[in-house]
């Protein structure tokens, strides 16, 4: 690690630290921002010359699926998708392939070599923890952490079908200290327990198979769970019917289910200084919120529901969502949510996996080309923008492409030219099937983001709405040095030429982790090893042995040993523990 | 007229990958610049001069560069690989991939040529006078859409896999073809004047084959539609009495795949 370094007179855009872009030099020392440094540190300090230039947090994603079984899942059954992106080994990097389910390795260098430096994988489900967190540790660079898939899952729909909101959160608690996970993540709640039986929930109040929970019920004690134990990342939702024409309806009685419930986090963590609050204010973070904002009644007269969704969420203060946008061209289908998998091999009669994660979840997984001549795929492209740029507090939006579900990361710069660029809007509306402006409303759209609002939606605000913005998503005195530096003058911006804004945002100059440049001009220059977040909440010893009891009865049902289940230390490289909800505040049992 | 001759030095022993030797990219080209063109071997990359002797006679544009390849080159791969223009002669075997993706132009093989050849290929003339690998103008695997376009000619037989998922273009087999040929076919045609052993077809939803010889296994999913005397499968009027059979309805409610089957004489 270099010890000291300062990135001088480069235009800095930090929202959390209320800065937009002043001309500023940012210090780091041993990997964490600081005031300033002495004279003789200054001296040894290495310094970057970013006059001139755009200067940033570290790029945090939010949403991205980049480890574990679905996405390797991906990669076995797409070779097609290997041989045509190769990236040759050098003295310093892996040797690695893959356009949308990149190997580990090139997952790693392409994500530093975009400027972003902290990456959460978004399904985890408990059974296939250790291959996540294995493929998290062979992951280079990035600061990692995985959501637990716990929306369909045996104990938590019993526990709350029975109405006992302590021992589902008991469990839970124990789940996330057990697979070393960050978040909860929860996928069609009720539904993939049906498709274990080829079938589905349509509804929020239909009781499921043999369970009798209704997703209503399982989101509604999810979110309480989430808050009673008092995560650092609200829960994280991917809603019924997904991918269903007009599902925008469902999608906001979904959000108002959780609207009374206030956001806590009890994460035992140092904040680092910012200007704006750096706690979450959500109680619901919506997950791809363009495959919940579908329209129409049919795919016949397919149209983009987005307005109706975020005429709800400008309302709301309970919600913030990512987007999932879609930047056209290859990409690999993969969710928990085995039925929408399905529905989507129906409709292509592509190749596809599924799976059933015994008592937990499921999964599938499908290659998917968005096409410009094709009007819903097209459509799509339209909303995903939409959402970012309709809502209008920037702060209630992230964006993502869903990685690899509506397109590969490596095109967020290509997204970010279409925020920042209505010239760019309108070149692709040019291109691409004209439902696109049609059935749409991106066409009136005039809004032109700022580079303040993209540092929002890429860094700010993914990293306050997981909890992280203790340390990351700014550059306040404490948080850590992950900086980028994009050559690009903040005072010359031309939108109209929006094919600069994708080679700016594509190959920053420097990108910085903890104080090291990793990334120089896309070329991958140190390949430090990142850290893995996770929680440890806790609740009540005796409430936790009453629960633990009925885990090893069910257990039998397992096909493997309860002896197993736990995910050992040596799994995580660098683990970063964050206690959550110790005993002063434990639960106590009714 | 350019050309380019490749003498090889002697067997080569680990495969090596030369997409390199390609018309277009030697066109204009210096011998010296020639045998310093990196060639894959393993993990190394090592020049073209290590394993041919290169001469250059004339220059000329791409269209009009031909390559020519002294001797059996079994070993060496992709070669041709992508190329758009000019000509490629090999005046022995060559190896896995060569024409793979190949755009335009021609190659001509004297004897066998490895499996892969022609994969993905999108236009141009393939001819392997001998016989030809597994895989031969198919999809790369995963892949759903193998070629689209060109002209493949067989002069032996070819073994598995045929054609696979092919969209366009045409392949003609004067020998056998043994499982699987035109399996997952979306279009172009495919003639062989011998033997098929089984899967001929399989999953095919649009496009032609035509077989002259025996299919040992016939693929279920095809229904008689009619016969036909001499008909024509592009610009190949082809002699005998044919069955003519839909399919494969084993994939497709509405197949649009069609197999012609010569009755016995």
């Amino acid at each position: 690690m270099a010890a000291m370094m300062i990135i001088k007179n480069g235009y800095v855009f930090d929202p959390l630290s209320g800065i937009e872009g002043d001309v500023k030099d940012i210090f780091i020392k041993d990997g964490k921002v600081v005031a300033d440094l002495s004279g003789s540190e200054i001296k040894d300090a290495k310094i970057i010359d970013a006059r001139g230039k755009t200067v940033m947090p570290g790029g945090v994603d939010s949403h991205s699926h980049v480890a574990g079984a679905k996405v390797n899942a991906g990669r076995l059954m797409r070779p097609e998708d290997h041989y045509k992106s190769v990236r040759p080994r050098t003295q310093l990097t892996h040797s690695g392939s893959g356009y949308t389910v990149p190997s580990v390795y090139k997952q790693g260098y392409d994500y530093a070599a975009m400027g972003y430096t902290t990456v959460f994988e978004a399904a985890m489900p408990p059974l296939e923890a250790r291959h996540t967190h294995e493929e998290m540790r062979a992951t280079p660079i990035l600061d990692m952490g995985a959501y637990l898939v716990l929306g369909n899952n045996w104990f938590i729909m019993r526990y709350l079908k029975e109405g006992d909101i302590e021992k589902a959160a008991a469990y839970a608690a124990w789940m996330m200290r057990t697979h070393k996970a960050y978040g909860i993540k929860c996928v069609n709640p009720a539904g993939v327990e049906n498709w274990g039986w080829g079938k589905n929930v349509r509804s929020l109040d239909e009781p499921n198979i043999h369970f009798g929970i209704t997703s209503r019920e399982m989101i509604e004690g999810l979110v309480k769970v989430n808050e009673m134990l008092g995560l650092p990342m609200s829960l994280h939702l991917h809603t019924n019917n997904l991918g269903h024409p007009g599902n925008w309806k469902i999608t906001c009685d979904t959000l108002a289910i959780p609207s009374g419930i206030e956001p806590h986090n009890k994460a035992e963590v140092e904040w680092a200084q910012t200007k704006i609050d750096p706690r979450r204010k959500q109680s619901v973070y919506l997950a791809h919120a363009m495959f919940s904002a579908f329209g129409g009644t049919s795919w016949k007269d397919f149209e983009s529901g987005v307005k109706g969704l975020v005429d709800y969420i400008n309302k709301a203060e309970h919600v913030v969502v990512d987007n999932g946008s879609v930047p056209f061209g290859p990409a690999t289908a993969m969710t928990g949510d085995g039925p929408a998998i399905h529905d989507l091999y129906q409709l292509t009669g592509q190749k596809w996996s599924n799976t059933d994660v015994e008592m937990e979840c499921g999964a599938g997984v499908l290659p998917f080309t968005y096409l410009k001549g094709n009007p819903v795929h097209s459509i799509q492209w339209a909303m995903g923008l939409e959402v970012l740029l309709m809502i209008n507090d920037p702060w209630k939006t992230i964006m993502t492409t869903d990685h690899p579900n509506g397109g590969v990361f490596t095109k967020y710069p290509l997204v970010i030219s279409w925020l920042m660029s209505k010239a760019a809007r309108e070149a692709t509306f040019d291109e691409c099937h004209k439902w696109a402006r049609d059935r749409s409303s991106l066409g009136g759209t005039d809004r032109e983001m700022s580079l303040s609002e993209i540092a929002v939606l890429t860094r700010a605000n993914p990293a306050r709405t997981i909890g992280m913005a203790y340390r990351k998503g700014h550059l306040g005195i404490g948080a850590d040095g992950d900086v980028t530096v994009y050559s690009m003058d903040p005072s010359k911006i031309d939108t109209k030429d929006f094919a600069a804004l994708v080679k700016a945002f594509a190959r920053p100059e420097y990108t910085i982790k903890s104080g090291d440049i990793v990334a120089r001009n896309g070329e991958i220059v140190a390949v430090p090893e990142g850290s893995r977040f996770y929680c440890q909440p806790h609740v009540d010893e005796d409430l936790e042995k009453d629960m633990l009891s009925d885990v090893k009865e069910w257990f039998k049902y397992y096909t493997l040993g309860f002896a197993n289940y736990p995910v050992p230390d040596k799994y995580l490289r660098n683990p970063v523990p964050i206690e959550v909800n110790r005993p002063i505040e434990a639960l106590v049992r009714r | 007229m350019a050309e380019i001759v490749l003498t090889p030095k002697g067997p080569v022993e680990l495969t090596l990958e030369a997409e390199i030797i390609n018309p277009g990219l030697f066109s204009g080209k210096a011998k010296g610049d020639i045998e310093k063109l990196l060639v894959w071997q393993g993990p190394a990359q090592l020049p073209l001069a290590d394993f041919f002797d290169v001469d250059v006679r004339g220059a000329g544009t791409p269209e009009n560069t031909v390559i020519i390849i002294q001797g059996d080159v079994p070993r060496v791969k992709h070669i041709g690989h992508g190329m758009k223009v000019g000509k490629i002669e090999i005046q022995g075997s060559s190896g896995m991939h060569t024409g793979a993706e190949m755009a335009g132009g021609s190659i001509l093989v004297e004897k066998d040529s490895g499996s892969w050849s022609g994969m993905e290929m999108k236009g141009g003339l393939l001819q392997i006078k001998g016989n030809a690998g597994d895989h031969v103008g198919s999809a790369y695997r995963g892949s759903w859409k193998g070629m689209t376009g060109g002209k493949i000619e067989i002069g032996g037989n070819a073994r598995s896999q045929l054609g696979g998922g092919l969209a366009g273009g045409e392949i003609l087999v004067n020998g056998n073809v043994e499982n699987f040929c035109g399996i997952r076919q979306g279009g172009g045609a495919i003639i062989i004047k011998g033997n098929a052993v089984r899967g001929l077809g399989a999953e095919m939803t649009v496009g032609t084959i035509a077989i002259l010889g025996e299919v040992s296994q016939f693929t279920p999913g095809f229904v008689e539609a009619g016969a036909e005397a001499n008909p024509k499968i592009g610009e190949h009027q082809i002699e005998g009495c044919f069955t003519k059979y839909s399919g494969d309805y084993a994939i497709s409610k509405n197949p649009k795949g069609i197999l012609y089957y010569r009755e016995g004489i």
